[in-house]
Formats: structure tokens, C-alpha cells, sequence
């Protein structure tokens, strides 16, 4: 009997996450019952950075491990290295937050890194076993940390809403997962793409049922429309910073994954998939930007946002060539500062028992807490995708990828629903700078920690405007051997 | 001797599938909730010594832990956890959902005879004797731990993921 090869290196970054998501379950069983549980997360922040470290020797390795189900790509290893930054940051907003808004649990950043893992497990799977896994882990700890606040009804709601469409759309994604194994006899990515090259599959009912199935799984897990109906309602009321963590980081991986599965997997089903992509892209952008500019709640607004953003991410998915995917690799780590950037501004302006979620309270901020507002601004401005920031480096490359690819209509419809975007970005930007305040918002508090991820958001976005060649060289030697 | 061992088998499955049809006569036909899980368990069991006649110790041993135990288990406690007198005071009107749920059983039926005399669903035919499926086990083992090992660990995190969000979502507030 032969044993099966064991490279842990290669999976050193997922050890060290788990290691230190125990860790600091132990430290908080043994630590005395306060509601301050700050240390826990500096516990976890280490963790991100060691894990960290142990990523970046891996890259341009290109290994792959434990008979095919793994792999530490340059795909894999961006994502990776967007899903730690998207951790850190998340971490550092929730010290000051958990702490305000009394959630007293430690098992709260021991929850991020778990599905910070089942993250990396998703961008790193080449099985659909450990994607599926990946995914479970993720979204279990999602469906937990948002509802977190148990005394408010609206997260506790979130919370539930979540994990019911989210166990009906792991349901179809399972399904679709059961297909390709009848039809093919393998759940490796590459092995199924031999098989359907070699057998000739492509009028198969079944691997069509399957390709459909597989488009509503993971297209409830990056919000497109017509599956992003729970988007706005969890936003909402899931913590602040866990909202943020959704709309980044969840979202990062359901495409890491759905591009890994489409692209490696069903290579000859393009033609297919492509025309069902253009139309979910271009009703994902339109809904989202339309709906967005009637809403009243900054966190509502920001949700319906990150749905339009998932359809402008799309369009690079439709055009499917090496700028299309580098650019959506630049994009979810450029969309990944500007947004965590805009929730730690949300949560910023809040304090306990009065989270100041409208729209309207932030008229008049802009010179009462000037820095704030202006970071805020910032991050508004780069979603809108004006320059020189770093959202509108990414929206370049999406939509030039499409041009290039001939999908003329898409890319305009694009630029348009872009257009749109603009009013609903600025309007908050007018409120805070050209409007009198309506109520008094007094002794906000700002931890240090927040405001050390307010500048990393910041220099984050500002460098991918001003300085995108390195990511993008990076994120270009990344998908090397994807496709 | 080997006629007398067909001979017990034939008995055994003979009395597990009488049996296990019987239970689930009974159990859609009681009208306390628990009496007719009681019943189910008594037909995942009757299956699950038929898959064993079939050599598939694996599936029987799933069957039970899987359907006879934690499924049922599940049920259970839903039914628990509604209010059956309610339920059962009121006479609910079942006679179209009877109608159209005998109707449906019909063509199943029909659906499953067909696919098991019309076609071989694997694809694969020959006789499953003893030699061929006694390793079955030692196959899904194996399996387990070098194949799939990998994902066999992931599952580990994802079940403590999952126990820790079931205590913290239940647990009671920090005073």
C-alpha cells in the first residue's frame, strides 16, 4: 500500500490559520471574562502575517499537491495574498467595533481566520471536493459572525436569511457538482475537461443541467442578480465590519472559485457560458446601480453597490482573455481596499446604540470631522471609478478586456451603468461637504485600530491608481497556466 | 450446505422486504407523528439488512447510522417541537393531496420497475458476488486516507467551524 505524498509547505498558509484560529480559542477559554477581547484579535493579526510570510515563498512554484486536489498557482496565491489583506483589515476595524457594540465572544476572530481559510481552500482547490469544502467553511463561519449581534433583530434576521438561501444555493451548487461526476466520472478539474475533450460531451443534457446549476451556486455567492436578493437585508444587518468582510471577501472567492471551475473545468462549454454571463452581467450592473440610488441607508446603498460591482467584474469573466482575468484579480484587491475603506468610515461615524447608517446623517461632516470625510470621499470617488484611484485602474482593464474581445455592447453598457454610479457616489460626497447638518453627531471615538486601517485602506487605493503597473505585472504572472 | 444458505437468504430477504413494506403501509398510515417514525426506523432497517444480502456492508452500516440514526433523529425532534395535539385535534382535509400523492407514488413506481428492468443505471453488469464486494469497506477506507485525504482533514475544521457557531448562537448572554 502506497502512502500519499505530503508537501506541507504547500499548504502552509492554511496550517497557519487553523493553527491560530485554535489558538485563540484556547487563549480565550483561559483567559479571564471580560468584554474586552482586543488581544484576541492582535492574536489573530499575527496569524495573518505569518501566514502571509509563509505565502510568498510559494509563489512562482506553481505546485500542486495531494493527488490533484490542490494547488498553489499564481492564481491561487493572488487571491491568497488579496484574502490575508482582506483579513488583516477586516481584523483591525472589528477590535474597536466588537468592543462597542459588546460582542463579547472570542470565537469572533477565531470565525474570520476559519473562513479566511475556507477562502484560501476555494481560490486553491482543484477538486470540487475541496472547493465545495472550502466554500462550507466559509460560509458556516460567514452565517455565524453575522449573526453575531444577538440582540438586535435585524442581524440575528440577517443571519438566518443567509443561511437558509445560502444552504439552497449550496444545494444547487451540490447538484451541479453530482451532474459533472455522473457525466463525467471525476471531480478534477482537469480530469473532467479531459474526459468531455475526449468523449466529444458537448451536447450533453446532463453537463448542461450541470453548467446551469453550477452558474446559481456560485452566482448567489458573488451577488450577481437575478440570486442577489438576500444582498441588501444581510448587509444590512450583519456587524458592520462583517458586512465589509462579505462584501470583499466572500465575494473575491465565490469568483476565485467560479472562474477556477469554468475556466478549467468546462473550457469547451465557453460559447455556452458566455452568453449566459453577458446576461447576468449586464442585469447585475444595471439593478445594482438602479436600485442604489433610491436607498437611504449607507450600508443598503454600499450593498447595492457591491452587487454593481460584481456586474462590472463579469464583464472581464465574459471577455475571459489573460487582461480580462488579471483585471479581475486587480479588481477584487483595488475593490477589496476602497470598500473595507468605506465600511471603516460607516463604522467610524457610529457609537454604541446609535450606528448613524443614513445617508442624511452624514450631511454636514465634512467639516466636522474633516479627515473622516475625506477618506470617505476617497473611497466613494474610487468606486465611482474616477482617477487616478484605484477603482478606476481596475474598471479600465474590465472593461478594455472587453473590447478587446469584441464585446462592444457590454463594455458600453458598462462605461454607462458607470455613469450611473457616479450620482449615487457623489451625492453622498455633496451631503457631507455642501450641506448643514440635521442632528448633532458628537463624541464618536476613534480607535486607533480603525484609523490604522482606514490608512492602509487609503494608501492601498491610492497606490493601485497611481502606481498599477506592479499589481498588474503581478496579478499577469499570476493566471500564467490557467487557461 | 450451500442450498440451505440460499435457502436462508432467500428467507431473511423475503422477511425484511414483507417487513420493511408493511412499515411503510404503517407508516403513512398512523395517525401519531411519533408512532409512524418509529415505523420509518423499522423500514431503514429492513433496507439496510437487505443491502447487507447484497454484499454492501458499507451502504447497510451508512444506512444505519445515517437514515436509521441521525435522520431520524431529526424528525423526531421536529415533530417535538410542534404542537401535535393541535395537529391532531383538527381534521385536516387530506383528500386531494391523497388523491394526487397516490397518483404519484403509482407512477414512481412504474418510473422505478422500468429503470431497473429497462436499463442498467451504472452501466456496469455481472453478478455481485461475495469475492467481488466483501472489500468494500477496505476500498472506501483506503480511499479515505490517500486519495481523499486531504478533504478528510478540511472536514474535520468545517464540523468544529460548525459546532462552534451552534454554541455561540445558543449560548446564553455574558452577564
Amino acid at each position: 500500500m502506497k502512502l500519499p505524498e505530503i508537501d506541507l509547505y504547500l499548504i502552509a498558509p492554511e496550517i497557519i490559520l487553523t493553527a491560530f484560529g485554535f489558538l485563540v480559542l484556547l487563549a480565550d477559554v483561559f483567559s479571564p471574562r471580560t468584554e474586552k477581547k482586543g488581544y484576541l484579535g492582535i492574536l489573530s493579526l499575527i496569524g495573518i502575517v505569518v501566514a502571509f510570510f509563509y505565502t510568498l515563498p510559494l509563489i512562482g512554484s506553481g505546485k500542486s499537491g495531494f493527488e490533484g486536489m490542490f494547488t498553489a498557482d499564481g492564481f491561487a496565491l493572488f487571491l491568497k495574498v488579496t484574502f490575508l489583506i482582506i483579513a488583516f483589515i477586516t481584523i483591525l476595524i472589528s477590535m474597536g467595533y466588537a468592543e462597542r457594540e459588546g460582542i463579547a465572544f472570542g470565537e469572533y476572530y477565531a470565525l474570520i481566520l476559519f473562513s479566511t481559510l475556507g477562502m484560501s481552500l476555494m481560490a486553491s482547490g482543484t477538486h470540487l471536493i475541496t472547493i465545495f469544502l472550502g466554500l462550507e467553511t466559509m460560509s458556516i463561519a460567514i452565517y455565524v459572525l453575522a449573526g453575531m449581534l444577538r440582540e438586535d433583530r435585524r442581524s440575528v434576521e440577517s443571519a438566518f436569511k443567509y443561511f437558509l438561501l445560502g444552504a439552497f444555493a449550496t444545494g444547487f451548487l451540490l447538484y451541479g457538482i453530482a451532474l459533472l461526476y455522473g457525466a463525467t466520472g471525476s471531480l478534477q478539474l482537469k480530469e473532467i475537461a479531459t474526459y468531455i475533450a475526449s468523449k466529444n460531451l458537448l451536447r450533453n443534457p446532463m453537463l448542461m443541467i450541470s453548467l446551469v446549476f453550477l452558474t446559481i451556486g456560485f452566482g448567489f455567492k458573488i451577488a450577481s442578480v437575478p440570486f442577489h436578493m438576500w444582498t441588501p437585508d444581510v448587509y444590512e444587518g450583519a456587524p458592520t465590519s462583517i458586512t465589509a468582510f462579505m462584501a470583499t471577501g466572500v465575494k473575491a472567492a465565490g469568483f476565485a472559485a467560479l472562474i477556477r471551475v469554468f475556466f478549467t473545468a468546462l473550457p469547451q462549454f465557453r460559447p455556452d457560458w458566455t452568453s449566459i454571463m453577458w446576461l447576468i452581467s449586464v442585469a447585475t450592473m444595471t439593478v445594482g446601480n438602479i436600485v442604489a440610488i433610491s436607498q437611504s441607508n449607507i450600508k443598503r446603498m454600499l450593498a447595492y453597490s457591491s452587487i454593481a460591482h460584481a456586474g462590472y467584474i463579469l464583464v472581464a469573466f465574459v471577455a475571459g482573455n489573460d487582461i480580462g482575468i488579471s483585471g479581475i484579480l486587480f479588481y477584487l484587491m483595488a475593490y477589496a481596499f476602497m470598500n473595507l475603506g468605506a465600511f471603516t468610515c460607516v463604522i467610524l461615524l457610529g457609537k454604541k446604540g446609535e450606528e448613524n447608517t443614513l445617508i442624511t446623517d452624514y450631511s454636514g461632516i465634512g467639516f466636522k470631522y474633516p479627515l473622516l470625510a475625506a477618506s470617505m470621499t476617497v473611497f466613494l470617488l474610487s468606486m465611482a471609478g474616477i482617477p487616478p484611484l484605484g477603482g478606476f485602474m481596475a474598471k479600465v482593464y474590465v472593461f478594455s478586456a472587453a473590447v478587446k474581445e469584441k464585446f462592444y455592447w457590454l463594455a458600453i453598457l458598462g462605461v454607462l451603468n458607470s455613469a450611473v454610479s457616479v450620482y449615487y457616489y457623489l451625492r453622498v460626497t455633496v451631503l457631507m461637504y455642501f450641506r448643514e447638518p440635521q442632528r448633532e453627531i458628537t463624541g464618536l471615538q476613534f480607535s486607533p485600530a480603525s484609523v490604522l486601517a482606514l490608512i492602509i485602506a487609503l494608501i492601498g487605493t491610492f497606490y493601485m491608481g497611481l502606481f498599477p503597473a506592479n499589481v498588474l505585472s503581478f496579478a499577469q504572472k499570476s493566471i500564467v497556466g490557467l487557461m | 450446505m450451500e442450498t440451505i444458505g440460499t435457502i436462508l437468504q432467500w428467507l431473511i430477504f423475503l422477511g425484511m422486504a414483507f417487513t420493511s413494506i408493511l412499515a411503510s403501509v404503517l407508516l403513512i398510515t398512523r395517525k401519531n407523528p411519533i408512532h409512524s417514525a418509529l415505523f420509518l426506523i423499522l423500514n431503514f432497517l429492513c433496507v439496510a439488512v437487505i443491502y447487507l444480502l447484497l454484499y454492501s456492508q458499507f451502504i447497510a452500516i451508512i444506512q444505519v447510522l445515517v437514515y436509521a440514526g441521525a435522520i431520524v433523529m431529526l424528525i423526531v425532534f421536529v415533530i417535538m417541537l410542534l404542537d401535535l395535539e393541535e395537529e391532531l385535534r383538527s381534521r385536516l382535509k387530506l383528500f386531494y393531496s391523497k388523491v394526487i400523492g397516490s397518483v404519484l407514488a403509482v407512477l414512481f413506481l412504474f418510473g422505478l420497475i422500468y429503470g431497473l428492468v429497462a436499463t442498467s443505471p451504472t452501466g456496469k453488469t455481472g453478478s455481485y458476488t461475495a469475492e467481488k464486494m466483501s472489500a468494500n469497506v477496505k476500498a472506501v477506507g483506503e480511499a479515505l486516507f490517500n486519495q481523499y485525504l486531504f478533504p478528510f482533514e478540511v472536514v474535520s475544521i468545517l464540523l468544529v467551524v460548525a459546532i462552534i457557531g451552534a454554541v455561540i448562537l445558543s449560548k446564553r448572554k455574558l452577564s
